[in-house]
């Protein structure tokens, strides 16, 4: 790379419990292909889905504060891993252009804030800032023999004038990471189809049927694992297999990477530094399948 | 100039925001004016009469009508005028409905901006002169551009009224889209049954020369005598020896080439007839699939040919025709639609468009007939119709109805019974359109009899599931979420103005609008008109249409073209420029920015001028304004007379 | 059922404060249907998202604020992603909810209390506490089984913590919460 890539992390509520090894792995990546993360220092909630069902100036408020600490870092643009996030603090942003809004969150708030930032997902810099082609090459443990589908949700990428990320319908960012790792990707119908999101607790009964169509066609275009971009949806598929296998009489034992754990094994890193011990589907099986090929490989 | 002034009420179009009494009055006051009024309708049979009553009552010069654009009318009062013995360029028209009361609600303002318009338009005629049109010869051939059926159709028309014909088709064979079909609603007619019999009397009217393969180069001249300059494209075959014997297309062994006469189902050979009824039958060389052009290898071809006619070193060719008016026919496309990921944006290929299937249905086609998915060759049980893809659909920048897909998906759905009769069609659709003779009929019918299950609502899914498709619509009907396993889906795409459209419109200067389809001169009293003179519309380049209604257009067009060509001479207009030679310095710069090369460089008394010729000139004024020295006027737009109008309006 | 006479149910400012607070045209709706076709919460509706759009078009306010739908809308954006006439209708659901809430609606009450037991953590917190919020629900609803089956799976994985994580602004985050909880009362 020629230019330093350089930017503010805001990790997410999420980041600090259930999707530890989702912020564990982007660091680990990042910090291994010389990508600079520097922690937003008092980052709080964006509001997330509960915020914005309420009022958007109240949601808006809640991310500009940290929009606002962005700037105060001297940092043009800041990223997340997790798309809720990413779509709170982008839409605040987008809102907050306009005048009127922008004094009503304002008013909510300490000081006036500058949001002028721009917000991408790791998954958007790797992509874009990075480039798939520069991954390709530091690539040392191929994952060959992995067949893995690619679900990205619903919100990575949508709506797309606010994104501005990637196709609408069929996304390959993800898809493209993972050839580029080695691994054989199966197109996933149901790439951006949502799978439940925060109904988890209020509804399980909705993400038992959501994820569980998501396992259903996984299993069905022959998918080892599916890997995914988003807390929240790596939650509902891989914490609540078992909770969905009960529902809807299912038998899925499909583990559930983040997109990162996957780039941090095939870049070298120890399984520890990308908390692939916290995902609650073993995916030990999947794992030795692929050191196996290696060595067959090798041999 | 003694002037009379007629102010228009329109009905209430005009009177409801403009004091048209009052206008009148203030018109009263202008220099030269005797007599001013207002009337209910102007342009109405005793509104014309009070005009010519007045002229003569009072002797008038000139007149003025303050009412709509001139546009709607100017051609109506200059005869108007002319029946009362006035010359008809000593009339002016201020245009106070569309620049005045559909514009503004004030009624004040409205009535002050016209007495303006008022004041121009009779400042203006006082300085205005009779003027007289020259006659001249017209060329009484035309030029059918566009082998569709609409074209077909003007052609057979004009042909058979005695007219000689040049048609020129950029595909390789006549035939258009309708050359495509299987069958016709809602007569379910064979389509090349019908249409084939037309084809052959194109090719063999005595009266009609064809360029197939070609394209329109360039066009110059003007009503009565155009100059076309038409591109033969290289076909690598000479045409007048090939015999379409056919035994090349047989033999020839790079056989993945485009089959685009078959929509891209199946692949054709690199030397190829598009179909068996082709107009004319004969073969050309796709040289991008050709290994003798791409790679000197290969050669079959032209061992094989008994008649010789192979020639890969083939170059474009150029002819000219001269004729005297053009009849535009150059159809529509359909739009692309893997715009929409929803749709599969062409991942899944048992997701095909209407017209794809339409080959797959015809005896001749690819399948020869038989209905067959393109993935795995197996026949379909369930067969999904979506109408409206690129069609009603405002974020893709298609907001307008295709009207004719609600029809043929009905078609399609009552043949795809008939081919299989244990299959099952869902059409999703929003509102059926099928405001035809019998059409409502036959889509009942697809309903009643066939049994085809319509579903009102948008599809916004459709995935792979096993080997089979989901799509997942709505019935808005039953307020529910729909799914249908698919083994078939057919998009009903919609249409859009053909590849090239805008150039060609540029070349013929005529206008277009936002979507690249041909406006006609009036959209209800001009259908086939441009408003380039000679220059006529026919079928679905004006926007979509039907068969019978582009048979219809084509039939019309021709008969205008007829009427045209009824007198032996035309008038030119008047309105052109001319140079008043004591101040032309000879500079050439009008030459050089004339953009219809009408003016010519003369001598006179061993200097150089310049000269208009007066039938090429289109009365754009670009050369009056270029001008040094003033030496060029626009007739009945001279400097002074425009001059004069913007004195009228900045008074103070 | 009930007849609904269009023009004396037609609530103007309903229909009027729904376009200015989602910045949508309503009738720019034709009604085809492909929202609820993409929605993947339609089985769980009682009123489609489509027949929803429907009745604010024709200002039937209270069956639209009563509805269940607008409180399982998880805001996923395939209405507004493949709306032909570009309306964010994935906005309207979200205006239409703000404006439940104002009117004094439950819809679907876990639901519910699971938002605020949300943003009670955020306002407290600065930042989600997973057990803290899990809790609070619990008390709310008594549906004390809720998810107790997971906590041997990841409680050994370190994912949950039981004491919040401090952060030093965290009274500015409450702060924005009684300012707002302030501008609404006005």
């Amino acid at each position: 790379m020629n230019k330093p890539l350089n930017y503010a992390y805001y990790p997410g509520c999420s980041s600090t419990g259930t999707s530890l090894e989702y912020d564990m792995s982007s660091r680990a990546v990042c910090a291994a292909l010389d990508i600079n993360l520097t922690d937003v220092p008092d980052w709080s909630c964006c509001g997330s889905t509960p915020a914005h069902t309420v009022d958007h100036s109240l949601s808006s408020a809640l991310s500009a504060r940290n929009l606002d600490q962005v700037a105060s870092m001297g940092l043009d643009s800041c990223v997340s891993p997790c798309p809720s996030c990413l779509a709170n603090l982008k839409t605040a942003k987008h809102r907050m252009e306009d005048a009127g809004f922008r004094d009503k969150v304002n008013n909510l708030l300490d000081k006036p804030a500058d949001t002028r930032v721009e917000t991408k997902s790791v998954l958007q810099i790797l992509v874009e800032d990075y480039g798939i082609e520069n991954i390709r090459k530091k690539v040392v443990k191929p994952l060959t023999g992995l067949v893995v589908g690619a679900y990205y949700g619903c919100i990575l990428n949508r709506p797309a004038e606010l994104m501005q990320f990637d196709d609408l319908e069929h996304p390959m960012a993800m898809d493209n990471i993972m050839e580029a790792l080695g691994a054989t990707v199966v197109p996933f119908p149901l790439k951006v189809e949502c799978c439940g999101a925060s109904f988890g607790i209020p509804r399980k009964d909705v993400v038992m049927r959501l994820s569980g169509k998501l396992l259903d066609t996984a299993h069905g275009i022959g998918a080892m694992a599916l890997v995914t971009a988003c807390p929240l949806c790596q939650m509902n598929l891989d914490m609540r297999q078992n909770q969905i296998n009960k529902a809807n009489g299912s038998k899925h034992t499909m583990p559930i990477f983040y997109f990162t754990q996957l780039m941090g094994l095939a870049l070298g890193l120890p399984e520890k530094e990308l908390g692939i011990g916290k995902l609650c589907v073993s995916p030990r099986n999947v794992l030795d399948a692929i050191d196996a090929n290696l060595k067959e490989k090798a041999a | 100039m003694k002037i009379g002034v007629f102010v228009c009420h329109c009905g209430s179009n005009i009177e409801a925001t403009v004091d048209t009494a009052a206008v009148a009055a203030a018109s009263r006051e202008f220099p030269d004016v005797v007599f001013a009024t207002d009337t209910m309708y102007t342009c109405s049979e005793p509104g014309q009469d009070e005009i010519v009553a007045a002229i003569k009552e009072h002797n008038l010069g000139g007149v003025v009508v303050a009412s709509c654009t001139p546009r709607m009318h100017e051609q109506t009062f200059r005869r108007t005028v002319e029946r009362a013995g006035l010359n008809r360029y000593l009339f002016e028209m201020a245009n106070i409905r569309e620049h005045v009361s559909w514009i503004g609600k004030d009624r004040e303002s409205n009535t002050n901006k016209s007495v303006d318009l008022v004041r121009m338009a009779t400042e203006k005629l006082m300085r205005n002169r009779p003027l007289y049109s020259k006659k001249f010869d017209i060329n009484k051939r035309v030029l059918v551009i566009g082998g569709g059926v609409a074209g077909i159709q003007a052609a057979l028309d004009c042909a058979d009224g005695g007219l000689e014909v040049v048609m020129v088709e950029k595909a390789p064979t006549i035939g258009g889209k309708m050359a495509k079909l299987d069958k016709t609603f809602p007569t379910v007619d064979c389509s090349s049954c019908i249409l084939g019999p037309r084809m052959v009397d194109v090719a063999q009217h005595p009266n009609i020369t064809l360029y197939a393969y070609s394209e329109i180069e360039e066009i110059n001249g003007y009503v009565g005598n155009f100059e076309i300059k038409v591109k033969k494209k290289a076909t690598y075959v000479d045409w007048d020896s090939c015999t379409g014997c056919g035994i090349c297309m047989e033999k020839c062994p790079s056989k993945k080439a485009t089959d685009t006469f078959n929509e891209g189902i199946g692949k054709t050979t690199a030397i190829n007839i598009p179909f068996p009824q082709a107009i004319p039958k004969k073969a050309k060389i796709d040289p991008d699939f050709c290994t003798k052009i791409q790679k000197g290898k290969c050669g079959v071809c032209a061992k094989l040919c008994p008649s010789g006619c192979i020639n890969y070193e083939m170059q474009d060719e150029f002819v000219t025709e001269k004729v005297g008016a053009i009849v535009t026919a150059t159809g529509f496309d359909l739009f692309d639609w893997s715009i929409y990921g929803e749709y599969g944006a062409g991942r899944y290929p048992d997701v095909i468009t209407s017209l794809q299937y339409e080959r797959m249905l015809s005896a001749s086609g690819p399948t020869g007939g038989h209905i067959k998915r393109p993935s795995d060759g197996k026949e379909p049980k369930n067969v999904v119709f979506i109408q409206c893809v690129g069609s009603r659909d405002k974020s893709v920048g298609r907001p307008y109805c295709s009207g004719f897909c609600c029809m043929y998906t009905a078609k399609q759905a009552i043949l795809t019974k008939d081919h299989l009769p244990d299959s099952q069609s869902y059409v999703f659709y929003m509102d059926i359109r099928a405001i035809g003779k019998l059409y409502d009929e036959f889509t009942r019918r697809a309903m009643e009899e066939y049994d085809t299950k319509y579903i009102r609502g948008r599809v916004s899914m459709i995935y792979p599931q096993g080997d089979r498709l989901l799509v997942r619509g709505a019935d808005t009907l039953m307020g529910a979420q729909v799914e249908v396993d698919a083994d078939l889906v057919v998009l009903a795409v919609g249409a859009e103005a053909a590849a090239g459209a805008g150039e060609l419109a540029e070349k013929l200067r005529i206008s277009y609008d936002s979507y690249g389809f041909y406006m006609e001169g009036h959209p209800k009293l001009k259908p086939v008109e441009t408003n380039t003179a000679g220059v006529y519309l026919a079928g679905a380049c004006q926007g979509p249409k039907d068969i019978p209604s582009s048979v219809g257009q084509g039939s019309a067009a021709a008969a205008k073209v007829l009427g045209l060509f009824s007198k032996d001479q035309l008038e030119s207009d008047p309105q052109v420029s001319v140079v008043d030679i004591k101040r032309c310095i000879g500079c050439g710069k009008c030459i050089q920015t004339c953009p219809f090369g009408a003016i010519k460089e003369m001598e006179f008394r061993g200097m150089a001028k310049a000269d208009v010729i007066e039938t090429i000139c289109q009365g754009c004024g670009i050369c009056t304004s270029t001008c040094p020295q003033g030496a060029v006027q626009l007739q009945h737009f001279t400097d002074n007379q425009i001059l004069s109008e913007v004195n009228a309006l900045c008074r103070f | 059922m009930k007849v609904i006479n269009i023009n004396l149910s037609y609530n103007s400012d309903f229909v009027s404060q729904v376009e200015e607070e989602s910045g949508q045209k309503l009738n720019l709706c034709y009604q085809c249907g492909k929202c609820t076709a993409g929605c993947p919460y339609t089985a769980e509706y009682d009123i489609s998202v489509s027949q929803i759009m429907r009745l604010t078009q024709t200002g039937q306010k209270d069956k639209v604020l009563q509805s269940k739908s607008l409180w399982l809308c998880a805001t996923c954006e395939s209405c507004t992603a493949r709306c032909p006439n570009k309306i964010d209708v994935a906005r309207i659901m979200d205006v239409l909810r703000h404006m439940a809430r104002r009117e004094g609606y439950t819809g679907i009450r876990t639901v519910k209390t699971f938002w605020d037991s949300f943003l009670n953590s955020v306002r407290s917190n600065g930042r989600v506490f997973e057990v803290g919020l899990l809790a609070n629900y619990i008390s709310h609803t008594g549906r004390f089984w809720t998810d107790i089956g997971l906590g041997p799976k990841i409680l050994p994985k370190g994912k949950i913590h039981f004491k919040p994580v401090e952060m030093k602004g965290k009274k500015e985050v409450t702060k924005i919460f009684m300012r707002f909880k302030q501008e609404s009362a006005k």
